[in-house]
C-alpha cells in the first residue's frame, strides 16, 4: 500500500511536469491548429537558462531565492524565445496547409537542437550535471519519501496553473485567446489583434515549457540538447488524451500519463517505459480520437 | 507489345546494367555518392506515393527502410550459407530474392500502420508515423539477435549500381504508372478531397493501404540495398531524421510530382556530402534550409503552380 | 413497385440539436423534386443522410427497395446516387479532365496491376473512358478547359463542371445541393435548361435543394419545403407558392440572398 501511494507521488510530480508542458501544445493548437513540435526544445531551452543561471551567471544555488529568479528567467527567455520563432517561422506561413506548418516546425525543432549541440555558439553534445536550485531534502512521512524537489514541482506546478486559469478566464487578453481559438475570422471581425493575441499565447506557452524544463532537471539533473524529445512527445499525447485544445484537458492528460508511466515502470515494465505513452496514444486516437474532456469537430459538408 | 513507358523502364534498366559494368573504374567515393543517390531517388519516390500523391502525411519511411534492410539483410548474412546453394550459388538471383522478402516485410508492416491510422489526418497521423518509427528502432535496439545496439555486421556486399539503379528505375515506373491511369487518378482524388472522392466512389480507405503498402514495399527494398552497400547496419541509422531528410527530398521536389522529386534526392544527397566541410555546422544549415525552403517554396523547388492541398 | 429514393421517419440529432426530424418523403424514377426550406433548415443534411456522410439517429433509408443505411458514402455512390456539394467539392489540383474521368472510377475494369502491366485491354479501356469523358465535357460545353486544373475554372463553370463529374458516375438519382448559387441571372437561366436537359437525356430523377425561387418554382413537379428539420409542406410548385405555413417560415426568416 505504502509502495502504491509512493509510486503515486512519483507519477504525481511526473505528471505534473507533462502538464505543463502539455499545455503550451494545447494553447498553440487552440489558436493556430498545429503541433508546435519545437515546444519540446523550448522546454531543453528552459532547462539550460536555469543552468546557466547557477553556473555561468553566479545566482545562488540551494536558495529559494535564487532558484525563484533562476525560474523567472528561464520563462522570461523561453517566452521571449517562443515569440520570436512565431514571428520569423510561423507566422509567414499563416494560412497555409497545416502540413507546411509542421515542417516548418521540425525544422525550427532541429535547428534548436543543433544550435544548442554546437560547441562555439551553443552548449556543447554532452550532458551537463544540473545544479540545485533549491534547498534540498528529504521528507519521510512513514514509510513514504517525498523529497523537496517534488513538492517544489508540485507547488510550482499548482501557482503556475492558477495563474493560467486566471489569464485565460478573467483578463481581456484571456477571453481574446478563447475567442480567438473558438473561431478565428469572428474575432478578427470584432476588432481582436490576433498578432498580438498569438504571440502572446506562444509566450505563454514556451515560458509555461521553461519552468517545466527547470522541474524536470531538478528531479532527473542531467541535460543535455536532446532532453527535450522525449518529454515533449510524451506531453503531446497528454495534450491528445485530455482533449488537443482543451485547458484542463492537457493538465488532466499530464497527470494520467504521469501516473500511468509510473505505475507501469513500478509493475517491471521499465523497459516500456517509452513505449506506454505511444501506446497510449494509439489507444486514444482510435478509441476517442477527441481525448477525454475534448468534444468531436466534425467536418462541415 | 510494350507501352511506350515501358520501354523507358527497360532503358534505364539496360543502362544501369552497363553503368554497373564501368564500375570498376569510378573512384570509391564517386561510386558511394551514386549509389546513395539510387537509394535516395527510391526512398524518395516512394514516399511521395504516399505522401505526394495520396496525401497521407507519413514520417515514418525511415522505419520501413529498417524493416527491409534487416530483413533482407538476415536472410543473407545468417541464412546465406543454407540458403546460396539452394540457388546454385548465384548471388545474381539470391540477391533479389532477398531483397524481395524484405520488401514483402516491410510492405506487412505498411499494413499494419495504413490499418489503424487511416481515420487519422494530418499532422495526426504524422506524430503516430512517427512514434512507429520509433518504435521500430527502439525495438531493434533491444533485439540481440540482430545485434541489438551495435547493430548487423558483415553483411556480403551484393549491391551493385546495376540492382540500385534498377530498383530506383522500377520504384519510378510502378509510382508513375500505377497513377497515370483512370484507377490511379483516385490516389490524387483522395489527397485533394476525401469526402468528394468517396461521393465518386472511391473506396479512400483501400487507396491509402495500397499507398502505404505499396510506398513501405519499395522501401524495404531500398533498405536491402543500403544494408549490401554498406555491409553493417545499426538502429540509430533508421533514426527519425532519416525519416525527415526523405520528407525534405518529397517537399523540395514538390509532392506528388515525381520528376522534382527524383531531382531533390540527388540535389540533397549532393548538399549533404558538400555540407560536410561545414562539420558542426552542417545540422544547422540544414535545419535553416527546410525553414527557409517551407516559407519562401512551400509547393517545392520544381512545382510551378501552386500548393495542391486544400487546408480545409 | 417502391419509389426510387424513399425517406422513412428519418431523424438525426447533433447533440441537443435534431437537424431532421421525421423526414418521410419519396422521389420517383424519373422525377424532379425540389427540396426548399429556409438556411440552416436541414436540407444540406439530409443529402448527407442519402449519401451516407451521416448516419441517421433512427429511420431507414431506402433506395430501389434496399436499405441505405450503415453504407459507406462510396457504397451509395456505387448504388447510383451521385450528388453535387453546396460549397464545390472538385479535386483542385487535377484538370478538368481528369475530374471527370476519376468518377468513371466505378465501372473501370482495371486496377492497380493492370495499371503496371498496361496491356492492350488497358489502353483500350482507358481511350474508351476518355472518349467518354470527352462527350460529356462537350455537352456541358467545358471541353475547351480540358487541361485546366479544375480550381483555375470560372465559378460558373466549376458548379457545371460538379455536375458533369456527378453524370459520369452513371446515377439513377442525382442530388444537387444549390447549384445556382453564386451565378448571374443568365446563368441561371442556362442552369434551368440544363437540369432539365439532364433529367431528360441521361432518364434520371433529380432532387435539387435550391435557394432561387425562380429555378425552383421553374422546373420542379414536385416540392417538399423543410424547416427546423421538420417538413412543413408538400406538392406542387403552385401549392406550396400559396400554402401559409410556407409563406410564415420564409417571412419568419430573413430574406435570402439570390
Ligand atoms: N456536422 C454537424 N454537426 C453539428 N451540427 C450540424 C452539422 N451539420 C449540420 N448541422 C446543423 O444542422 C442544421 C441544418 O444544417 P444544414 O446545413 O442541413 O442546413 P441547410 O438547410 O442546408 O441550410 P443552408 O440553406 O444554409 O445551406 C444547422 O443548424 C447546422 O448547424
Ligand atoms: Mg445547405
Amino acid at each position: 500500500m505504502s509502495e502504491f501511494l509512493q509510486q503515486l507521488i512519483n507519477g504525481l510530480s511526473l505528471g505534473a511536469i507533462y502538464a505543463l508542458i502539455a499545455l503550451g501544445y494545447t494553447m498553440v493548437y487552440g489558436v493556430l491548429r498545429f503541433i508546435n513540435f519545437a515546444h519540446s526544445d523550448v522546454f531543453m531551452v528552459g532547462a539550460f537558462v536555469g543552468y546557466y543561471a547557477i553556473e555561468k551567471w553566479h545566482l545562488p544555488a540551494n536558495s529559494i531565492g535564487g532558484g525563484l529568479l533562476a525560474l523567472a528567467m528561464a520563462m522570461a527567455i523561453c517566452a521571449a524565445l517562443g515569440v520570436l520563432i512565431e514571428r520569423f517561422a510561423y507566422r509567414p506561413l499563416r494560412g497555409r496547409s497545416t502540413l507546411s506548418v509542421l515542417i516548418t516546425a521540425i525544422g525550427v525543432s532541429l535547428l534548436l537542437q543543433n544550435v544548442a549541440q554546437n560547441r562555439q555558439i551553443g552548449f556543447g553534445p554532452n550532458p551537463k550535471a544540473f545544479p540545485n536550485l533549491f534547498p534540498y531534502s528529504n521528507f519521510h512521512l512513514g514509510a513514504l519519501t517525498v523529497s523537496s524537489n517534488q513538492v517544489i514541482v508540485l507547488i510550482v506546478t499548482l501557482v503556475l496553473l492558477a495563474a493560467l486559469y486566471f489569464i485565460v478566464n478573467h483578463t481581456r487578453t484571456g477571453t481574446a485567446m478563447r475567442a480567438l481559438s473558438f473561431n478565428p475570422t469572428a474575432a478578427s471581425l470584432v476588432g481582436i489583434n490576433n498578432d498580438f493575441i498569438i504571440s502572446f499565447t506562444f509566450a505563454l506557452g514556451s515560458s509555461l515549457a521553461a519552468a517545466g524544463g527547470i522541474l524536470y532537471a531538478l528531479n532527473y539533473p542531467s541535460i543535455d540538447p536532446l532532453m527535450g524529445t522525449l518529454p515533449g512527445l510524451k506531453a503531446f499525447v497528454a495534450a491528445v488524451l485530455g482533449g488537443i485544445g482543451n485547458l484542463p484537458g492537457a493538465a488532466v492528460g499530464g497527470v494520467v500519463l504521469g501516473l500511468v508511466e509510473t505505475l507501469v515502470v513500478a509493475c517491471g515494465g521499465s523497459t516500456y517505459r517509452d513505449a506506454v505513452a505511444f501506446g497510449v496514444l494509439i489507444l486514444i486516437l482510435l478509441v476517442r480520437p477527441s481525448g477525454l474532456l475534448g468534444k468531436a469537430e466534425r467536418e462541415k459538408v | 507489345m510494350l507501352a511506350r513507358s515501358q520501354y523507358y523502364l527497360l532503358a534505364a534498366l539496360a543502362a544501369s546494367f552497363v553503368a554497373s559494368l564501368f564500375s570498376g573504374s569510378f573512384n570509391s567515393y564517386f561510386l558511394d555518392v551514386a549509389v546513395t543517390c539510387g537509394i535516395n531517388i527510391t526512398l524518395a519516390v516512394s514516399l511521395n506515393l504516399i505522401n505526394g500523391y495520396t496525401g497521407q502525411f507519413s514520417l515514418g519511411h525511415a522505419g520501413f527502410m529498417a524493416i527491409g534492410a534487416y530483413s533482407a539483410s538476415l536472410l543473407t548474412t545468417n541464412f546465406g550459407g543454407k540458403l546460396l546453394p539452394l540457388v546454385g550459388g548465384q548471388t545474381w538471383i539470391f540477391f533479389p530474392l532477398a531483397l524481395y522478402a524484405g520488401g514483402v516485410v516491410a510492405s506487412v508492416a505498411g499494413l499494419l500502420v495504413g490499418v489503424p491510422t487511416l481515420r487519422l489526418r494530418g499532422d495526426y497521423l504524422a506524430i503516430v508515423t512517427l512514434g512507429f518509427g520509433e518504435i521500430i528502432r527502439v525495438l531493434l535496439q533491444n533485439v540481440d539477435a540482430v545485434g541489438g545496439a551495435r547493430g548487423l555486421i558483415g553483411i556480403p556486399d551484393y549491391t551493385t549500381l546495376f540492382w540500385t539503379f534498377g530498383l530506383a528505375a522500377i520504384t519510378v515506373y510502378t509510382v508513375w504508372a500505377l497513377v497515370n491511369s483512370t484507377y490511379g487518378r483516385g490516389f490524387i482524388a483522395v489527397s485533394n478531397d476525401e469526402i468528394a472522392a468517396e461521393a465518386m466512389g472511391i473506396n479512400t480507405t483501400r487507396y491509402k493501404i495500397t499507398a502505404f503498402v505499396v510506398g513501405a514495399f519499395f522501401a524495404g527494398l531500398a533498405g536491402g540495398i543500403y544494408a549490401h552497400f554498406k555491409q553493417y547496419i545499426a538502429p540509430q541509422g533508421f533514426g527519425f531524421d532519416k525519416s525527415i531528410e526523405i520528407v525534405v527530398m518529397v517537399i523540395l521536389g514538390g509532392m506528388g510530382n515525381n520528376v522534382g522529386v527524383i531531382i531533390a534526392a540527388i540535389l540533397l544527397t549532393v548538399l549533404t556530402e558538400t555540407l560536410r566541410q561545414f562539420g558542426d555546422y552542417r545540422m544547422i544549415l540544414y535545419s535553416l534550409l527546410i525553414i527557409v525552403l517551407m516559407i519562401a517554396r512551400p509547393q517545392g523547388l520544381f512545382t510551378w503552380t501552386g500548393w495542391k492541398r486544400k487546408s480545409a | 413497385m417502391p419509389p426510387l429514393l424513399e425517406l422513412d421517419r428519418v431523424t438525426i440529432r447533433f447533440g441537443g440539436l435534431t437537424a431532421v426530424s421525421e423526414l418521410t418523403a419519396h422521389v420517383g424514377g424519373h422525377e424532379l423534386v425540389g427540396l426548399i426550406g429556409p438556411n440552416g433548415a436541414g436540407k444540406t443534411t439530409v443529402f448527407n443522410l442519402i449519401t451516407g456522410v451521416y448516419q441517421p439517429t433512427s429511420g431507414d433509408i431506402r433506395f430501389a427497395g434496399e436499405s441505405l443505411v450503415g453504407r459507406k458514402p462510396y457504397q451509395i455512390t456505387g448504388r447510383n446516387i451521385a450528388r453535387t456539394f453546396q460549397n464545390i467539392r472538385l479535386f483542385p489540383s487535377l484538370s478538368v479532365f481528369d475530374n471527370v474521368r476519376v468518377a468513371f472510377h466505378l465501372h473501370v475494369k482495371h486496377d492497380a496491376v493492370h495499371s503496371l502491366t498496361r496491356f492492350r485491354a488497358f489502353h483500350a479501356e482507358e481511350k474508351e473512358i476518355a472518349a467518354q469523358t470527352m462527350e460529356l465535357l462537350d455537352i456541358f460545353d467545358l471541353g475547351k478547359f480540358r487541361d485546366e486544373p479544375a480550381k483555375s475554372l470560372p465559378y460558373g463553370s466549376q458548379r457545371r463542371l460538379e455536375i458533369v463529374r456527378a453524370l459520369a458516375t452513371k446515377p439513377k438519382l442525382l442530388l444537387l445541393d444549390e447549384p445556382a448559387a453564386g451565378m448571374n441571372p443568365t446563368e441561371k437561366t442556362e442552369l434551368t435548361k440544363l437540369i432539365r436537359f439532364i433529367k431528360d437525356k441521361f432518364q434520371i430523377a433529380v432532387l435539387l435543394v435550391e435557394h432561387d425561387m425562380q429555378v425552383v418554382m421553374g422546373i420542379c413537379e414536385r416540392i417538399a419545403v423543410l424547416d427546423y428539420g421538420v417538413k412543413i409542406a408538400e406538392g406542387t410548385p403552385t401549392e406550396v407558392r400559396a400554402n401559409p405555413k410556407v409563406i410564415e417560415a420564409y417571412l419568419g426568416e430573413e430574406p435570402t440572398p439570390g
